[in-house]
């Protein structure tokens, strides 16, 4: 055994390529969050409302979308090559891949940045949502479907090396890592099938002028079956550290791989079917629709829970292993000077925190109080914004040796980083969920109104603020620390001593799993008619009552009116369409 | 497959609070009546408000005993009417649509919340109890004026109340 680079310097290189640009979209989207949290909380105003929305939109995608997926692609291709111990069939292929996911994040990005400048008629300030009919630049609809369908050849790639492995290894079971990048994997295809489908079908030909029209309900439905699948998309990575690696480095072995396996299952046949659940409150979908998505939501809590379980049995049992003894001493045991173990293991906690304020939103009419409020950001700045980023900022602690075979800089500023995240997290994320009940709505430049103000119950409104905006800036801190010790590893010596390469052996194995839960395409197909059951019928109805083009209503673009007119003059002409 | 008991346990466990959930939201559906947003009204076309019966003169109508309709416009960044004015003690229900993009329209510090979307017709029944004025405002972006789109809902005491051009 030996470091990652020494085993697979190729695939490192790739691994390095994909981490630095998510690491890239981290600094920029952390510093335009500190640049928000301050104008909301008018603490510090420099820009005018309308430029908080380009600073919103470009928050969103740049950490919900580019740093989490790029961060990802790298972990999925070291655990494939890893537990199947070969490497990736053809890099070529590989690289391009990634160049396509980077292409896609530069072309969306630029008619986003393009909103700063007034004079370029260009913009695309529809936040990370897209919700038609406002209407981006084409190119923003381009570069994310270029982006989408990076990571589907990211996929085929890793399907493609599992395929050949088991030819040469027909009668082993999937080893665990791959399975999960597998499982995670078909959700993902599933689901992003209809953001591609609403961007294709209608908002690209809708934005070059080709369509007159769209059916705001529809895409908005669509964006959603795609909309909630793809935050377990994050997640998943996330988990897969908790599984793979907390185990081992709290001391111990992973308490369960079939639990595993059935875990990922679940989510991969849960995912999808759940969407509408982001639609409680939309007229024209039947409240009938909404309550089967309810039931589905509640029994996605299922894999989660048995998450919380398999992990904190793997820590006690890494404890243990440690010397640790008693019903709670144990955890005086586990590795707490360690920022990989401490920050996986904050992120849990509060993933479990954000568990909770989840249960709330899924509750259908419980959801009327708490919908777009700001308790929903508080909520899933606990989800994506720690369980995933916190999760993966720890993770970059092994990870970064491992693919650019040098030491960590500083394992001390290393704790104090993942100690900040959890601080500024709690400051903030609580205040956000509070200033929800109050009603303090999400997504708003300045929520300060001239006729009415928010009435707190306990504490105030300003209080509230000055939390969000404390607890923003500690973010933005450790954000900056994360990356400064990041890049100074990378500038580093190599060194020769680095630990091998593995991941957590497991207390009970794979030869415990029933064989049923590696057939993968059994799984598959009953997603597909999970997601048939769910969404058939909500989308025909959208269809009867208003038409797939919706029953009328204009395009409110913010788009560069020189490609417009090109495209309109070709439609006349006959060249399109 | 090999569960140990004490997952067992804690998958029962999951079940029955999962179980539980789903329960108090069918109770609260069906025990308490909180209907959902839904389908019941049928579609329309924004460029046509002006035509339409409900939304040419958005309005509070007084249909009933205690009960009034209130006809509500949502556009880039105002609500019309505004501010809305209804008596205490009456159910109201709003008819609210968009005529551009997609708004909310949700009264602040209740749970009167609904999402506005062009061509669809929110409605939302609502026990109104204590006199007062509520902020109302738009929860989903909308543009660059989103922060300043915001109304009022007046709820007058019940003997001081006269709807403009009723007996």
């Amino acid at each position: 055994m030996s470091a990652y680079v020494d085993q697979f310097p190729a695939e490192a290189r790739i691994v390095r390529a994909a981490f630095w640009s998510s690491f890239i979209a981290l600094g920029v989207g952390g510093l335009l969050g500190l640049v928000q949290v301050l104008h909301r909380t008018d603490v510090v105003r420099f820009m005018s409302g309308a430029d908080y929305y380009t600073v919103l939109t470009l928050h969103g995608v740049l950490l919900a979308i580019t740093f989490t997926i790029f961060f990802l692609v790298g972990i999925f291709t070291w655990a494939i090559t890893t537990s199947l111990d070969r490497g990736l069939e053809n890099l070529r292929f590989t690289w391009l891949w990634y160049g396509l996911m980077s292409v896609g994040t530069v072309l969306a990005a630029i008619p986003i940045l393009a909103g700063f400048v007034g004079s370029v008629d260009m913009s695309a300030s529809v936040l990370f949502t897209f919700y038609a009919p406002m209407q981006a630049h084409p190119l923003f609809y381009l570069g994310l479907t270029i982006f989408v369908v990076g990571t589907w050849l990211a996929g085929a790639d890793w399907f493609r090396t599992w395929l050949v492995w088991k030819r040469e290894h027909p009668d082993e079971r999937i080893p665990l890592p791959t399975f999960m990048v597998l499982t995670t994997m078909l959700f993902w295809y599933l689901s992003s099938l209809g953001v591609a489908l609403s961007i294709l079908l209608f908002l690209l030909p809708w934005s070059l002028g080709i369509w007159e029209q769209v059916n705001a309900l529809l895409t908005r439905t669509l964006f959603w079956y795609f909309g909630h699948a793809v935050v377990y998309f994050w997640l998943m990575p996330a988990y897969m550290m908790w599984y793979l690696m907390l185990p081992k480095i709290s001391g111990g072995k992973l308490f369960s791989d079939p639990l595993a396996r059935v875990v990922f299952v679940l989510f991969l046949i849960l995912s999808t079917p759940t969407g509408i659940h982001h639609q409680y409150l939309d007229p024209g979908i039947a409240e009938g629709f909404k309550f089967i998505v309810m039931t589905n939501t509640f029994f996605l809590l299922l894999p989660s829970l048995l998450t919380a379980f398999t992990v904190v049995a793997s820590m006690e049992h890494g404890a243990r292993q440690r010397g640790g003894t008693g019903y709670f001493g144990w955890l005086k045991a586990l590795p707490w000077r360690d920022p990989i173990f401490t920050g996986m293991a904050l992120a849990g906690l509060m993933f479990a925190a954000a568990g909770f304020s989840g249960m709330i939103n899924a509750g259908m009419n419980i959801n009327y109080l708490v919908h777009n409020t700001f308790w929903v950001v508080g909520h899933f700045h606990l989800t994506v914004g720690t369980a995933v980023a916190l999760t993966f900022m720890a993770a970059s602690y092994w990870f970064i040796p491992q693919v650019t075979g040098k030491r960590l800089w500083n394992k001390s500023v290393a704790l104090w980083q993942v100690l900040l995240w959890f601080v500024g997290m709690t400051f903030m994320s609580n205040a956000m969920h509070r200033a929800g009940l109050l009603g303090v709505p999400r997504r708003t430049a300045e929520p300060q109104y001239a006729g009415f103000e928010f009435e707190a119950g306990l504490g105030s409104v300003a209080e509230l603020d000055a939390q969000i905006a404390l607890g923003g800036t500690l973010l933005f801190v450790s954000v900056v620390l994360f990356l400064a010790n990041v890049v100074m590893t990378a500038v580093g010596d190599r060194i020769d001593d680095l630990p091998d390469n593995e991941y957590a052996d497991t207390l009970s194995g794979a030869d415990d799993a029933p064989l049923v839960l590696d057939n993968l395409k059994l799984w598959t197909a009953i997603a597909v008619v999970l997601v048939i059951l769910a969404y058939t019928l909500p989308l025909l109805s959208i269809i009867d009552r208003g038409g797939v083009f919706g029953p009328g209503g204009g395009a409110f673009p913010m788009v560069a009116e020189s490609l417009r007119l090109v495209v309109v003059a070709a439609v006349d002409a006959g060249v399109i369409g | 497959m090999n569960i140990h008991t004490y997952e067992k346990l804690w998958l029962a466990a999951a079940m029955v609070l999962i179980v539980g959930f789903i329960a108090t939201i069918t109770y609260g559906s069906v025990g308490v009546g909180v209907a959902m947003i839904d389908d019941s009204e049928a579609t329309l076309d924004p460029n046509d408000l002006g035509e339409d019966e409900r939304f040419a003169e958005p309005r509070v109508e007084h249909v009933g005993d205690n009960e009034y309709e209130a006809y509500v416009v949502a556009r880039q960044f105002i609500f019309q009417p505004n501010p809305i004015e209804v008596p205490a003690g009456s159910t109201v229900t709003f008819y609210v649509t968009s005529a551009d993009v997609i708004h909310s329209f949700s009264i602040v510090g209740t749970n009167a919340n609904t999402m506005v979307i062009p061509g669809e017709v929110a409605t939302m029944t609502v026990e109104i109890d204590e006199p007062g004025e509520y902020g109302i405002l738009c929860n989903e972006y909308c543009g660059a004026g989103h922060h300043d789109m915001e109304g009022l809902l007046i709820v007058h005491p019940e003997d001081e109340f006269d709807l403009e051009g009723e007996e």
